[in-house]
């Protein structure tokens, strides 16, 4: 269960999440991408998510859960508009949206999958570890980029990372999830 | 021609091949003797049955007593196609969207071809009625429950994916499209492949019955040829609506995936 949680978010700001996994992380992501039933209220630039539909709302609070799932041959498929950047940014080859998805690895697919996120520019970022399949030069890579979305598109970000050393890295602030309740340090 | 009538002798000896079979399954230690056994008096039972009912009906043809039976064949499907989904909806939705689509195709059909088709007086004579609605209801009982059966399971297994669509931005009727499309296939697959090997590999068990009973062969194949395409278009239509009805039900208002409203089995 979720405890009231109370939390605003400026543009361009990365709030980064933490807790002991049961804590409600995934769940409190879920809920600002309006997935699961909530008593809450969402509001993006003072527009609460029921005024709005569902669709145009999750894309511009764009949730990146931490397992990708794809559901046609190639990646290119399942991109409708050109991402922001060049899979080359995220250490892949440009070939790479044209190779079945299931050859991928896990790693692969997961970086395919923030760049088909980026594709829908959204205003906020859920992040949901996304660098838990990787390694430390594509850890970066990935960092470098969200940080370089965050600036040009003045995006809000929400990080949900297991590493005290990334939460340093990448937040500007920082709240602890205990027991459904958000602590901020 | 004449019709064989049949004595209680004649079923006694038919049914010591059930006994035999029976025997066999248990010596064989299959598990399903028993089953088959129970299932066997069921049908003697219920098929005795009904057919007291309808010589009642037929000889007392009121349309209250039609509708009556009507209703009840069409409840008892409705339980049925609600039995055969292992994760059907929860509460009065896994009942109700069955026997609704049943409803509106299958009377449906079964009506109109009453009334413009055959055109009988008065139209709703049991003679026709019963028999085809209970053909109709049969065969879009069997489509429903496995198109719904299909759809439930697919929404539950390939969760994260329509999740996912969800998440990218995806209306909830174009996350769930592809898996509303093989439900709906799944459950007019039976009745296509029915017709296409109609007389050639299966004689239909309705113009059997009629030839058995000694009408023109020519006449029967015309009544089984009117009875495939009513059942094809009551299963269609049937198919169409549950799966329709049944996949918006599986999000919310806010389009969110609601598989909380699926029954879960135990195992």
């Amino acid at each position: 269960m979720l405890g009231p949680v109370t939390l605003s978010l400026a543009a361009g700001e990365c709030l980064c999440i933490t807790g002991p996994s049961g804590s409600g992380k995934t769940l409190l992501l879920r809920a600002l991408a309006d997935l699961d039933p909530h008593d809450g209220e969402v509001l993006l630039q003072d527009m609460p998510a029921r005024a709005i539909a569902p669709p145009q709302w999750r894309r511009q609070v764009g949730l990146l859960p931490p397992e990708s799932s794809w559901w046609l041959r190639t990646a290119r498929a399942h991109f409708h508009t050109v991402p922001p950047f060049t899979p080359a940014l995220l250490g892949l080859e440009e070939d790479i949206l044209d190779r079945p998805v299931n050859r991928l690895s896990s790693g692969e697919r997961q970086r395919l999958a923030l760049l088909r996120l980026l594709a829908n520019r959204p205003h906020v970022l859920l992040l949901d570890e996304p660098t838990a399949n990787l390694d430390a030069d594509n850890t970066q890579r990935v960092e470098q980029l969200i940080a370089d979305y965050r600036r040009q598109r003045h995006a809000a970000v929400i990080w949900v990372s297991h590493d005290p050393a990334q939460v340093k890295r990448v937040a500007t602030r920082h709240a602890r999830l205990i027991d459904g309740l958000l602590k901020e340090e | 021609m004449h019709m064989v009538v049949l004595s209680t002798t004649d079923l006694a000896i038919a049914a010591t091949l059930v006994l035999l079979l029976a025997l066999l399954s248990m010596y064989m230690r299959t598990g399903v003797s028993r089953q088959l056994l129970v299932a066997a008096v069921r049908t003697t039972l219920q098929l005795t049955l009904i057919g007291l009912v309808l010589k009642a009906l037929f000889a007392n043809a009121q349309p209250g007593w039609v509708a009556l039976l009507s209703l009840s064949m069409l409840l008892i499907a409705g339980r049925e196609v609600m039995a055969r989904q292992e994760r059907r909806f929860r509460g009065w939705w896994g009942y109700a969207i069955g026997t609704v689509s049943m409803f509106l195709s299958s009377f449906a059909v079964t009506i109109f071809a009453l009334v413009v088709i055959l055109n009988n007086v008065p139209w709703y004579s049991p003679q026709y009625a019963i028999p085809l609605l209970g053909m109709l209801l049969g065969n879009t009982m069997t489509g429903i429950s496995i198109a719904m059966d299909r759809l439930n399971q697919a929404a539950w297994d390939q969760r994260s994916i329509i999740e996912a669509r969800l998440m990218l931005g995806e209306r909830w009727d174009v996350a769930v499209a592809e898996y509303r499309r093989k439900a709906i296939r799944s459950g007019m697959i039976p009745m296509i492949n029915a017709m296409a090997a109609a007389g050639v590999v299966s004689l239909p068990g309705m113009m059997t019955g009629q030839i058995l009973a000694g009408a023109a062969p020519v006449e029967a194949v015309k009544y089984q040829i009117l009875i495939m395409f009513l059942i094809t278009a009551g299963t269609g239509v049937g198919t169409l609506l549950a799966v329709s009805i049944g996949s918006r039900h599986l999000f919310d208002q806010r389009q969110r995936l609601c598989l909380d409203r699926l029954h879960a089995p135990d195992r």
